[in-house]
């Protein structure tokens, strides 16, 4: 390998984790689906459920496909390890079921995905889990929500639906003064754009279903340890981390923090959340996951490239109020992002229409190459109104928190030719003025 | 557990099971940068058959206390003051890199002591590349990086230290920058380096050592390749020499083969 450092991005979206397969040669990295996995002899057993020895047993818990796919994630994001799981949701819930259980807190962004809103704000609550939100630039706020019983801080690369950028190393700064990690949900941005354990995150998530498969054909989920957090040191200074740092007798009293320095939460996650809440992925998903990675940064680029024309055309429209995207230097996040995100924030952002609901309504009904659909990160462009479907639960102050309007539009752009996703913006933005008329 | 020796609070990873004088002990010694945890699958799988295990983190490294072992010699006193702390009158040593030095050195000061030599990813004369020495001292990270691309040979490797899934070379990244920033007070990079650097007397100490001595060599070790384990392997006087798939990292790169070395070895 040349140089002093791990090899480049586009060579581990390529091999990290497979090499051609020793019983086949095939190139390919093989979809092995199996459920379960012959041992050697009673004692290879005995020692793979002790842990003794690394190896495969039964697919809800860890799968060769799967693994070549947790691999692949690692490397990209600079992490030690990662676990998939069956969709980005259930990577956010292993983890908080990892690290917390009933009477602890979490602090996170109020900008988040509508379907962790959920989780955190009605179903967790249910659990004994509380949630504080803060708007994900009030860094006073962040410091002000922090309690005793705070196990983790969590927000958005860019948070959804304005675009807020994440000032990863703040937030993370902060975190880590009060003893907990930060969780850091990078969907929107995927490695290629932004690797968040550089900036200080300790946990990162995908919902892999978007831009890492790509193409809009599978729901997948990981999460990887960055290993930077010291478990151990933060449960002796504040007894935090008992799951990780004090003897689990649901696993022979193992203490995760003494047989894995810099591991300990992929541990617990592995052995105690695939194995009791079972949120697997299945292989077939994630070779189609890995597929998409093999093509990660060209597509990226691409969807940068369609986003920065559509954003500039939108941007000059008389139709259009307001073009939420960091390119422009009216957004908030513009300079944060300039830092953060020199390759572009990301492809999927909103707009607000001037005209009332009717004429949004008009106006997405009037696309003909964006696809209406409940979905980002796809290879096609899409297009959605999230008052009324992704965000319908929240009310209109929660809305307006989030910096959603009842015209609010959001669109995710793919990677049609950049002209003809011009001509089908400018085809519905004249039907939407011609519906006021 | 923890032990006291020299004075100081000494972490040692028993393996997951209880510290037992009644088995016979291996002591398992880690290298530059590292600590106990590189031994993650040998440890447990040894202590969880008839062996008692003790895998300290050296003085001043991870959850141990003490000054820091400024060369190899200071080093293997602080082995045998171990086995005096826990009560432990001969051992198998098992070393990796700079802790296979260490565990050479201990052995020929007390060979009676010592039941079985086990040597991991070992040469001799361990010199460090000046252009390495420098970044320990002044860029640890670019020395990190460098040691990090030394230290592994593939992009696939095989289920290892926290199961399938894992990462090694953003794992080794990790367990280096947190040993590092472990004591505010020593530059454990450097001084582990020059430790190594300045080690003279492998092949003598190999020639006192009386006990069975195993070589673990990692074919694709581009750190200590086998080829510089050689003379250290004519000095033995009961050498056995296992060649694994490995790189330097072998123990979490090819983790089977390292155990099923040591297994095959490590007859009490």
């Amino acid at each position: 390998m040349p140089g002093y450092s791990d090899p480049g991005f586009d060579t581990l979206a390529l091999h990290a984790g497979a090499a051609p397969d020793p019983a086949t040669g095939a190139r390919a990295v093989p979809i092995y689906l199996s459920t379960s996995f012959v041992f050697e002899s009673s004692e290879h057993a005995a020692a793979l459920f002790n842990l003794e020895r690394a190896g495969h047993v039964y697919s809800r818990i860890s799968n060769p496909t799967n693994a070549v796919l947790e691999q692949r994630v690692s490397a990209l994001e600079g992490g030690i390890g990662a676990i998939t799981t069956a969709s980005g949701q259930a990577a956010l819930h292993l983890t908080i079921a990892t690290l917390m259980g009933a009477g602890s807190h979490i602090v996170a962004s109020t900008a988040l995905y509508g379907g962790s809103q959920n989780l955190l704000h009605y179903t967790l609550r249910r659990f004994g889990i509380e949630t504080t939100f803060v708007k994900p630039g009030d860094i006073d706020g962040w410091r002000a929500a922090v309690r005793p019983e705070t196990k983790l801080f969590f927000g958005e690369t860019v948070g959804n639906p304005g675009l807020d950028v994440l000032d990863i190393a703040t937030v993370s700064g902060i975190a880590h003064e009060a003893g907990v990690p930060l969780l850091v949900d990078s969907t929107l941005t995927t490695p290629w754009l932004l690797k968040p354990l550089e900036h200080g995150a300790d946990l990162v998530y995908h919902s892999a279903t978007k831009f890492l498969s790509g193409h809009g054909t599978v729901i997948a989920g990981i999460v990887v340890d960055g290993g930077s957090f010291d478990w151990a040191a933060s449960h002796a200074a504040n007894g935090k981390f008992g799951e990780l740092a004090e003897p689990y007798d649901g696993f022979h009293n193992m203490v995760f923090t003494d047989e894995s320095t810099v591991g300990a939460f992929l541990l617990r996650a592995r052995r105690e959340g695939l194995r009791d809440f079972g949120a697997c992925l299945s292989p077939h998903s994630a070779w189609l996951v890995l597929q998409g990675i093999e093509t990660l940064s060209l597509r990226m680029a691409r969807h940068m490239d369609n986003t920065s024309k559509v954003v500039e055309f939108l941007a000059s429209h008389t139709f259009v109020s307001r073009v939420g995207h960091p390119l422009l230097e009216t957004h908030p996040s513009h300079a944060l992002a300039r830092k953060l995100l020199p390759r572009g924030a990301g492809s999927v952002f909103s707009f607000d229409l001037k005209g009332s609901r009717a004429q949004g309504k008009a106006f997405v009904d009037a696309l003909q190459v964006f696809s209406h659909l409940a979905n980002v990160g796809d290879c096609r462009s899409l297009v959605i109104h999230p008052a009324s479907t992704t965000h319908f639960r929240m009310s209109d102050a929660a809305l307006a928190a989030g910096g959603i309007t009842q015209g609010t539009i959001r669109l995710s752009i793919g990677l049609e030719d950049p002209a003809d996703l011009l001509e089908d913006l400018k085809r519905a933005l004249r039907a939407a003025e011609k519906a006021g008329a | 557990m923890e032990l006291i020796v020299n004075g100081s609070k000494t972490f040692c990873y028993t393996g997951g099971r209880p510290f037992d004088p009644a088995k016979p002990t291996a002591i398992f010694i880690h290298g530059v940068l590292n600590d106990h945890s590189v031994w993650i699958l040998q440890t447990r799988s040894l202590a969880h058959h008839g062996w008692n295990v003790l895998a300290p983190d050296l003085p001043g490294h991870g959850k141990s206390a003490g000054d820091p072992p400024a060369s190899t010699e200071a080093a293997s006193d602080f082995v045998l003051a171990l086995m005096d702390a826990a009560g432990v009158d001969k051992a198998a040593l098992v070393g990796h890199s700079f802790g296979a030095l260490i565990v050479l050195e201990a052995a020929a000061r007390a060979p009676q002591r010592t039941s079985h030599l086990v040597l991991v990813g070992v040469a001799f004369p361990l010199k460090v590349s000046p252009v390495l020495l420098e970044a320990s001292q002044n860029d640890p990270e670019k020395g990190i990086a460098m040691v990090n691309t030394f230290s592994h040979s593939t992009l696939a490797p095989p289920p290892s230290g926290l199961g399938p899934g894992t990462w090694l070379y953003g794992g080794s990244r990790a367990l280096m920058r947190r040993v590092l920033a472990s004591n505010p007070r020593v530059n454990l990079f450097h001084t582990g380096f020059k430790a190594c650097d300045s080690y003279a007397g492998g092949d003598a100490a190999m020639r006192q050592v009386t006990a069975p001595t195993l070589f673990v060599l990692g074919r694709h070790d581009q750190m200590t390749p086998p080829s510089a384990a050689q003379s250290l392997i004519q000095a033995a006087q009961h050498a056995t020499v296992v060649t694994v798939p490995g790189g330097h990292q072998m123990m979490l790169e090819a983790p089977d083969a390292v155990l099923a070395a040591l297994r095959d070895f490590l007859q009490p």
